[in-house]
């Protein structure tokens, strides 16, 4: 038995990569959640939307690095997500303008911007691949480690090692800040009241005066301010590849579902839940499960539920079953 | 006669295909309380519809102060100092109280809180749940909310579709107590109800609406008084 090594292992593998993994997801499914309260549709452009803010960001990111430009400890790409964001935001009005505007003047039903939402996705999928190519890059940079495990092991004299990365630190500390500043935004400011009255009941808000125009311009800044930061933090954590951030699309949308379509405190709950889950069944158990027995029952395999090919299998295990169980999710949003 | 303050005048038409209104005029002074009733399917919800402007005329005109608002939006309506109450989902259910009246001044950038204080004042019951969400609220209350929304814009006209639709008798009371507090302070009061009888007694003119046209027009205790609008429509 040696519970404080299991409790150090348990946090190196599974707590910490689920905290970070977890936040990243929470960020894209607010920005998902978001999407479908105010535009009433499910944007299966939103992987790709953080895929080519990501992109942006690392283009800058190369910028900054040629220039000399550096962020101390801290990953450059920090100092370029704000211009990223910027460039996300022009380019998903530009879409809307092009694409999803037709088609609210012409009151089309939902599951038609959902499918035009899967046209600019294949699209933007496309441009991605264009403009960075298809290998998988890193572009973190700064100091690697808060607390190295041979630093740790040092302090505490525990065999087991507890190390934190830097880029996983920053996703907690960005993704803190970003959640913040949207309930801040959605609770205080007059925009994100009138962003909220047209959410929950449209008509109302237009006999109010609500300018529709201006809740659209709005949400799809602030949904490419989401996505830009989500992949952004992604991408350090985990490096960039376009395909990753195609399939990532699952885990956010299972991640509102889970939290209730719509609410923005549930798309963080979920984000956490889908996150914790795929790394708890995914995760070689052995470790742990071999300091909290006797040596005599410890554990010959490896203790994993599912490999990790099948980490996809867990958010859609989940949503089936939220679907079929409480379809308006954990805090009572719309169902689908 | 002098024009009214605001005239709903022969208005004809529809939601697209067969006409609904047949020259059906609506009327209503400052500080008056002017009622539609009528049986079911006459047209009275249409007919308030039609001048706030949500659906189209063919035929006929609405003018405010004598200005011909026919062809403005809704929205625009609101500008002009109309206000609206429809008869379902009017509040902001996820928004506290005192959001829903934020969200009703929505279009003013002047100080609110003296408008709010007279809601409060009108409804007391609001300030003490000002800060729970609106859909929490019981269904008279939310009635209160959805009247005080649409007072924050400080309209000269408030128009209540049907607004004691599904609130118990002692609540409808005490709604039309208010209503007539609210038409005391000047502003025009045009409704649409269902309690017909309770509704013509408050009432300063009556429109009786058959078939989209008008059958009976009064004073409200004219028309709780004449033999056939008791006969056809208050039974009895």
């Amino acid at each position: 038995m040696d519970i404080l090594n299991a409790l150090v292992a348990f946090l190196n593998f599974v707590f910490i990569p689920g905290l970070a993994y977890g936040a990243q997801l929470a960020l894209g499914a607010l920005g998902a959640t978001l999407i479908y309260s105010i535009l009433r549709f499910s944007n299966f452009a939103h992987g790709d939307t953080m895929a080519i803010g990501t992109v942006f960001v690392i283009l800058l990111t190369w910028g900054l690095q040629s220039v000399g430009v550096s962020f101390g400890p801290l990953p450059t790409a920090l100092l370029a997500l704000p211009f990223g964001i910027v460039l996300t935001a022009i380019l998903l009005l530009a879409t809307d303008r092009a694409v999803y505007r037709y088609y609210r003047r012409v009151k089309a039903a939902p599951v038609i911007l959902v499918m035009a939402s899967l046209g600019v996705m294949f699209i933007l999928n496309g441009i991605t691949r264009f403009i960075i190519g298809t290998s998988d890059i890193s572009f973190t940079d700064g100091e690697r480690f808060i607390l190295t495990a041979g630093d740790f092991r040092a302090a505490t004299g525990l065999a087991e090692g507890l190390a934190i990365r830097t880029t996983q630190g920053v996703t907690v500390v960005v993704a803190l800040i970003a959640v913040g500043l949207l309930f801040w935004f959605l609770q205080k400011t007059r925009t994100g009241k009138s962003m909220r009255a047209f959410s929950d009941n449209e008509d109302l808000a237009l006999l109010s005066g609500i300018n529709p125009d201006r809740v659209v311009t709005v949400t799809w800044i602030v949904a490419a301010a989401l996505a830009t930061t989500a992949g952004t933090l992604y991408g350090l954590d985990k490096g960039f590849s376009p395909f990753t951030y195609f399939q990532l699309l699952l885990p956010i949308f299972a991640a509102a579902i889970v939290g209730g379509l719509g609410s923005p405190i549930g798309a963080i709950a979920g984000g956490f839940v889908i996150a914790f889950s795929e790394v708890m069944v995914t995760y070689a158990w052995k470790k742990v499960v071999t300091y909290l027995l006797p040596d005599s029952l410890a554990p010959e395999g490896l203790v994993q539920l599912m490999s990790t090919d099948y980490k996809f299998a867990v958010s859609f295990v989940i949503l089936i079953i939220v679907l079929l169980v409480m379809p308006t999710g954990l805090f009572k949003g719309k169902s689908i | 006669m002098a024009e009214p303050f605001l005239i709903g005048d022969a208005m004809t038409g529809g939601y697209g295909g067969a006409d609904i209104l047949h020259g059906c005029t609506i009327a209503v002074e400052p500080g008056e309380i002017a009622v539609i009733v009528g049986p079911n399917g006459a047209g009275k919800s249409t007919a308030m519809k039609a001048v706030f402007g949500m659906l189209k005329l063919r035929g006929g005109a609405v003018r405010l102060k004598g200005e011909d608002i026919t062809t403005l939006t809704p929205q625009a309506r609101v500008a002009k100092g109309m206000a609206f109450v429809p008869q379902t989902s009017n509040i902001f259910t996820s928004m506290t109280v005192e959001e829903n009246l934020e969200m009703g001044a929505f279009l003013r950038r002047d100080d609110i809180r003296g408008t709010m204080e007279q809601v409060y004042g009108l409804f007391p019951i609001l300030k003490e749940k000002r800060l729970q969400p609106a859909g929490e609220l019981s269904g008279g209350q939310r009635q209160q909310v959805a009247v005080g929304r649409a007072l924050m814009t400080q309209p000269s006209v408030l128009m209540l579709d049907e607004p004691t639709a599904g609130v118990s008798p002692i609540v409808m009371d005490e709604l039309f107590d208010r209503i007539i507090e609210v038409a005391r302070s000047g502003i025009s009061i045009l409704m649409v109800e269902q309690n017909a009888r309770q509704a013509l007694e408050i009432a300063d003119k009556g429109y009786v609406l058959v078939q989209g046209a008008n059958r009976f027009t009064g004073t409200g205790q004219a028309l709780l008084a004449d033999p056939d609008v008791r006969k056809s429509f208050l039974g009895g």
